[in-house]
């Protein structure tokens, strides 16, 4: 099972001192972030995509490749890649070109934004928000698996005898998971094509996660991938830890209350009984992420929201430390107990290039 | 046949539960079958209704209200009049319904205000939320100002609203689409062959 980061890239005041990190301050932390997540032993870094302030990361490639480049091991994934309002065409060299640099560390996670205006900015329509994820990945898919592609579609500039440069690394694309929240369209996607379902629960109760994956699996099989219990499930996670509960909840409780997205709306107590989040001790975070598979089944990947609502970088860090050291190390153990032989790893490269070694031998 | 009541009355006890009560019984009395009556008192949610716009899911006890109402054979709404239009609490529970829950379902509108000046606001305001929300509004609204409880008239409107929603619950709740189940998926082939044809 792979755990790791994701982060949104939000520029927030530090609800505590007032002070505003410059974007330069945030893109570097970000980075700063990432290289924690792999000195304390986390899988995957994502960074989410983002074209309106108050966030930084409008060029995910440009700051996964330089993360790349002071890394050995981490898987540098996204969360999410705009598949909407981003040229498929451009998303396929881009990967690749990451692919190659990466030596193969590379992953994304397709979705759709929710930002309406963000759409006509780029030269699309929100309306046709799903229509535009099926019919790009659709291209996106041909480009890194076919040399050249032959391609007319709804919303984009016919293609004749395009060859999409660089060719994937060892010719295998890049593993894709499809997130979505509330959109069956999505699960139906990701189970067509056999790739990976990313729910991020982090502001939903339980059952409506269930639902979701529990549709996906059920597809994964109907498309005869495998059995439902073989179907690639990610699931999203925020926590803050202390190593007495209490002291967690005061010193998160003002990141909290003034968080964009949440921020003065329901009560940290509430939020944290009827959604992944979790402040307290390592060991309440063990226990509640433990449960997501009570409710998600046996599953691939966890990435945890670690630096968000202006929290500064030295108490990311402190979070990065205890996960790394005190949480995940268990997880991996407990998660490992009961899990039937059968049930995959989330697919890497090598996984990956094996099995296509396999396939063409 | 369930019908489901939705009140937006503030005080206890409240003029707009009490008219929301005699129209309930009303329309129970006049259907041709047994009709199981629940009551969504909006006071009781108001908390969760704002955390719902906040959060972007309901707390436990809303989502039970969103639910009973999306099930219901019928409907009786009954607001006080605030600011010249229905409460914004009882517009806000209207917001965070799925927009497709009230659509073939037959609608009771029904308003209280403190004098009789205000009762267009059924036509004015109420009908077209519910014709937005493509419900089937009975043809006749109630609306109860303060003197209307000592005086004569209301019975018979309540009688002739209550007539009308029950014909229509009897005739509609064969009639009306089956609910979509949220996770029910169109075959990728489906929506992939669409686009190409669009």
């Amino acid at each position: 099972m792979q755990f790791g980061i994701f982060t949104v890239g939000d520029v927030t005041p530090d609800p505590t001192t007032g002070r505003t990190p410059t974007e330069r301050e945030r893109i570097k932390a970000m980075v700063a972030i990432a290289l924690k997540a792999e000195e304390v032993g986390l899988d995957v870094f994502a960074t989410g995509e983002h074209h309106n302030p108050p966030f930084v990361p409008s060029s995910p490639t440009t700051m996964l490749g330089y993360i790349a480049a002071r890394t050995e091991k981490l898987i540098l994934s996204t969360s999410t890649t705009l598949i909407t309002t981003n040229d498929p065409v451009k998303i396929a060299e881009d990967y690749a070109m990451l692919q190659h640099l990466a030596d193969g560390r590379v992953d994304l996670m397709m979705g759709r934004g929710n930002t309406g205006p963000v759409y006509p900015w780029f030269g699309q329509d929100i309306r046709q928000g799903i229509n535009l994820a099926i019919e790009n990945y659709a291209l996106l898919h041909r480009l890194w698996r076919e040399d050249v592609v032959d391609w007319e579609g709804k919303f984009r500039t016919p293609l004749q005898g395009f060859t999409s440069t660089p060719r994937p690394l060892d010719d295998v694309p890049p593993f894709v998971w499809h997130g979505s929240i509330r959109s069956p369209e999505i699960a139906e996607q990701a189970a067509f094509y056999g790739d990976g379902f990313f729910h991020n629960n982090i502001f939903w109760p339980a059952d409506h996660t269930k639902q979701m994956v529990e549709l996906y699996r059920a597809r994964y099989a109907h498309y005869g991938h495998g059995t439902p219990e073989q179907a690639i499930v990610g699931l999203g996670g925020q926590v803050f830890m202390r190593k007495n509960s209490q002291d967690a909840v005061r010193e998160f409780r003002p990141y909290f209350d003034n968080a964009p997205v949440y921020g003065h709306g329901p009560s940290l107590e509430d939020f944290t009984e009827q959604t992944p989040l979790t402040v307290g001790s390592p060991q309440q975070v063990i226990e509640k992420t433990l449960s997501f598979r009570e409710y998600a089944g046996d599953y691939q990947r966890q990435l945890f929201l670690m630096d968000h609502a202006g929290l500064p970088l030295k108490t990311v860090l402190e979070q990065l430390d205890m996960l790394g050291e005190e949480v995940v190390p268990v997880l991996r153990k407990e998660f490992a107990k009961g899990r039937p032989a059968d049930v995959p790893e989330a697919p890497t490269h090598a996984s990956l290039k094996a099995a296509r070694e396999v396939t063409v031998a | 046949m369930k019908l489901v009541v939705v009140s937006a009355g503030l005080s206890v006890p409240s003029s707009t539960r009490l008219l929301a009560d005699r129209l309930a019984a009303a329309t129970a009395g006049r259907a041709s079958a047994e009709v199981e009556v629940e009551v969504v008192e909006l006071r009781d949610l108001a908390v969760e209704i704002a955390h719902h716009f906040t959060n972007g899911f309901p707390g436990r006890k809303l989502a039970a209200a969103l639910d009973a109402v999306t099930a219901a054979d019928g409907l009786i709404v009954v607001t006080p009049v605030f600011s010249a239009s229905y409460s914004g609490l009882f517009k806000s529970f209207f917001d965070v319904l799925e927009k497709d829950a009230l659509a073939g379902k037959p609608v009771l509108i029904a308003a209280t205000g403190g004098s009789a000046r205000h009762s267009l606001v059924l036509e004015h305001a109420l009908r077209p939320l519910f014709a937005y929300l493509r419900a089937v509004v009975v043809p006749t609204a109630v609306y109860a100002a303060s003197e209307d409880w000592g005086a004569e008239g209301l019975p018979e409107r309540i009688e002739r609203a209550a007539g009308e929603l029950a014909g229509l619950m009897a005739g509609l709740s064969v009639a009306r689409p089956a609910v979509k189940d949220e996770f029910t998926v169109v075959p990728f082939a489906e929506q992939l062959a669409a686009l190409s044809r669009q």
